[in-house]
């Protein structure tokens, strides 16, 4: 009998707890996914990749960073949705002098902070003025430097009075500003988020003038003017905006809402994607490319970014001190094949060190393919150093895959058509950096993102002395030839100037671009008013859900 | 030692000109030689101070991990409910019926349990339970139905040592005298195990809990990348090739202090559970 009631309490304790899971089930059966209620609610679900180092625009410095920005906060100009020219934005129009030297901006009188304070052309001067104080210590500020003086200042060579800094409020609602130099892509660069105003008040109250890492980013305190206000961060699991009802265009923004999820792993945002948690996702692993074709036809998307994949050479150290070894190097890899047979991901070779079609313009191909010219550049060198082969070469990249998996190509390349044996060397991130800013390499991995849609945010790159060269190439001409190309005022003569500087590039051979990037996603057919741009920026306000099909 | 480790937190693939890095090791103090440093990291420590954290600006290390640790902490304590739920009764069930199929087969499971990573099993728990049947959320953190599927995926990996653990242990103590003597005094099988063998034989499970208690607390950063969960775990592990030197010591600090309370906690536990243990002392 006892072990019969026994039993009985053990069947007992059986059923209630499969009651109880049973009840959980149901609880979450009865929750549609995020994808679903979406429509109603408003909400866009977005994929962030990473969560973003800082959400205050003077010391951001990520894409994550510019995805949440761009709703929070607004520049002078906004953008267009497709093509990403220059659009009012608080600023209603601007006049340009003769010279490109002198912009007036007329801002509208019904521009607010999230707070319903008046945005003045006062907040932009002070806006430009903390980005630039070298107490702030902020790694974008020389974004300003186009600012007649703002350079003297930034060094702390001269207080903001005495430099005069071109960034004057002549009027509450009348900004001019003055450059240094005409620079025809100067209302693009006023997109980027370093140009974006900050609200004085908050900054203010809590001392963050000159002070990184104080809290006035935190929801609760973060003041912006962008069309979404900060409602909720959670460091790791979610960025909530809502729509602000003081931007000046509120009536035009129809989305109520945008979550940002920093998921870093590239398998748990597909998954999440395919389980209706996401509308976007920031990208997709190339390994799994073949599988979303064939599943998701319509939601996966190639688009065009404005990115260069390319390895440095180290100048300062054999066999890279010689001209002949880089350009050996260069002629031996078929980039056609690399992108065909490697990557797979819709990348295009680079036969230039700018992607063609940057702003309108359209560099010639250079960077060829042609192994015996490879192999004869290469014997030459070898027979005058009196060896018999080249010594085993470092290839030095960050660790990943997709990295290790280029690395591994052009290895077998070069064995191919060259007979070097390349030691391919993985570094932790932080590691390589390190190891790359201090010219200990002979060949390294690298990318470039562009900042602004024009060939100077490529070519700058190669200029002497430049902190992002690390190649140890200076050439005058080149330096000179990029200077022409930035400040004039004809496309023409910016065009060839730039050619100069592409073809300075493919007679020196300090550096060795492999392919052009796209930005891979996927995006979920609701999601509208999202279209492909170079940079991946999509201005919110013209994003919307809607159930038809996308076109 | 973090220190050692080349790079530091402000390299980014823009390099930062001079001036700027200057401006930033002096903002966080890093200018200083390191011997001042650890002063007066101790001396903010003194102070529950654990410092600014570099990866995320304008959060306190503290504030963070008092953020992320609830959400460990209760990941842990499901998880440890599943495993006990699951591995204790698997492992009394094989050791009263030794060599038999009730035996078999949950010890074939758990030794698969114990094989399968959670990073196979926890991809296609979402797969059955969300992509197909749509029961749970696949990720995330937000309320209790996402903690089914995180705690079930790391819960079975530590019920299958469980299940072990207990029926090694029960099956010694089976065979003790007392377990006879109860036998021979006609209590039934029941009551044999619950009131007389389950104590002495769950004792290697306690040893088990306090790491794995540990272990299941401090946070898996597989499953937390896995579910995308705000946990502990990543802090850990992302601070250290973040260079966040503050998020680095804080959080080896939270958990060794973690650790010893724990092991603590079992050793006490252990005691009041076996008179042996008490006598030793």
């Amino acid at each position: 009998m006892h072990s019969n009631s026994s039993s009985n309490k053990q069947t007992h304790l059986v059923g209630l707890i499969g009651l109880l899971c049973l009840a959980w089930l149901l609880q979450g059966c009865s929750q549609p996914s995020n994808v679903e209620t979406a429509l109603d609610k408003g909400i866009l679900h977005f994929g962030l990749g990473a969560e973003p180092q800082h959400l205050d625009p003077h010391l951001a410095t990520s894409v994550a960073a510019h995805n949440i920005l761009s709703a929070l906060l607004e520049g002078l100009v906004s953008e267009h949705p497709k093509t990403l020219k220059p659009v009012p934005g608080v600023a209603h129009r601007w006049e340009q002098s003769k010279d490109g030297k002198t912009y007036i901006f007329y801002l509208r009188k019904d521009a607010h902070w999230s707070n319903g304070d008046p945005l003045t052309a006062h907040d932009f001067v002070y806006s430009f003025r903390r980005i630039l104080n070298p107490n702030l210590g902020a790694q974008y500020a020389s974004m300003l430097h186009p600012l007649k003086n703002a350079r003297l200042y930034h060094e702390g060579k001269k207080t903001w009075e005495e430099a005069k800094v071109g960034a004057v409020a002549t009027d509450d609602y009348i900004l001019e500003i003055t450059l240094e130099h005409s620079i025809p892509y100067f209302l693009e660069l006023l997109n980027h988020y370093s140009w974006f105003p900050v609200h004085r008040p908050t900054l203010e109250k809590f001392e963050a003038f000159e002070k990184m890492g104080t809290p006035w980013t935190k929801p609760g305190n973060f003041v912006g003017n962008g069309p979404f206000r900060l409602i909720n961060h959670q460091i790791n699991s979610v960025i909530s905006v809502g729509k602000n009802e003081h931007y000046w265009d509120a009536s035009s923004v129809q989305l109520k809402g945008i979550r940002f999820y920093p998921i870093e792993a590239v398998d748990t945002e597909e998954r999440a994607y395919r389980a209706g948690f996401l509308h976007l996702t920031q990208s997709v692993s190339a390994d799994r490319i073949d599988f979303l074709k064939e599943k998701y036809p319509k939601e996966l998307h190639f688009e065009p970014y404005l990115g260069t994949y390319f390895y440095r050479f180290n100048l300062k150290s054999p066999p890279f001190d010689d001209l002949r070894v880089r350009q050996a190097f260069s002629l031996a890899i078929n980039r056609q094949r690399l992108v065909d047979k490697v990557l797979k991901g819709g990348q295009s070779p680079a036969n230039t060190f700018t992607p063609p079609g940057t702003g309108g313009f359209y560099p010639k191909p250079q960077f060829l393919y042609d192994p015996q010219k490879a192999k004869q550049l290469l014997d030459s060198y070898l027979s005058e150093k009196g060896l018999e082969r080249l010594p085993p070469v470092e290839l030095t990249y960050n660790t990943s895959e997709g990295h290790k998996k280029v690395a591994e190509a052009l290895h077998g390349m070069w064995k191919e058509a060259l007979g070097v044996e390349i030691r391919l060397l993985n570094m932790e991130w932080k590691v390589f950096l390190s190891t790359v800013s201090k010219g200990e390499f002979s060949l390294a991995r690298a990318g470039w993102i562009g900042d602004y849609v024009d060939p100077h945010t490529f070519l700058h790159m190669w200029r002497s002395g430049e902190g992002l060269n690390m190649t140890g190439w200076a050439n005058a001409p080149y330096d000179q030839a990029l200077k022409l190309g930035e400040t004039s005022n004809s496309e023409k003569e910016r065009w060839e100037n730039f050619q100069k500087c592409e073809d300075l590039l493919a007679m020196e051979f300090p550096v060795l671009p492999l392919y052009f990037y796209v930005h891979l996603t996927l995006r979920h057919p609701t999601v509208r008013g999202w279209h492909p741009t170079l940079l991946d920026h999509h201005p919110y306000k013209h994003v919307y859900l809607s159930k038809e099909e996308s076109p | 030692m973090t220190r050692y480790a080349p790079g530091g937190p402000f390299d980014a693939e823009k390099a930062i000109p001079q001036e700027i890095k200057v401006k930033l090791e002096s903002h966080f103090g890093l200018d200083r030689p390191l011997f001042d440093q650890y002063l007066l990291y101790l001396k903010n420590l003194l102070r529950g101070d654990l410092g600014p954290s570099f990866k995320y600006s304008g959060w306190e290390v503290s504030e963070l991990i008092a953020t992320a640790f609830p959400v460990s902490l209760t990941l842990g304590v499901l998880s440890l409910g599943i495993a006990l739920f699951i591995g204790i009764p698997a492992g009394i069930m094989a050791a009263l019926r030794k060599n038999t199929w009730l035996d078999y087969l949950p010890m074939s499971l758990s030794m698969a349990g114990i094989c399968l990573p959670t990073f196979v099993l926890g991809p296609l728990l979402i797969y059955i339970f969300s992509t197909q049947l749509g029961l749970f959320p696949p990720l995330g953190w937000y309320g209790p139905s996402d903690w089914f599927l995180p705690s079930f995926t790391l819960g079975l990996f530590y019920a299958a040592y469980v299940a072990r653990l207990t029926r090694a242990g029960m099956l010694e103590t089976l065979q003790q005298d007392y377990v006879r003597t109860a036998r021979a005094k006609g209590a039934t099988p029941w009551r044999v195990v619950t009131r007389h063998a389950l104590r002495g034989g769950l004792l290697p499970v306690v040893t088990y809990l306090g790491p794995a208690f540990a272990g299941l607390v401090s946070g898996s950063f597989v499953i937390e990348s896995i579910f995308f969960i705000p946990g502990l775990g990543k802090f850990f592990v992302t601070a250290a090739f973040n260079r966040d030197y503050t998020m680095v010591l804080g959080t080896v600090l939270f958990y060794a202090s973690l650790i010893i309370l724990l092991n603590l906690l079992v050793d006490l536990l252990q005691a009041w559970i076996d008179p042996k243990a008490r006598q030793t002392r």
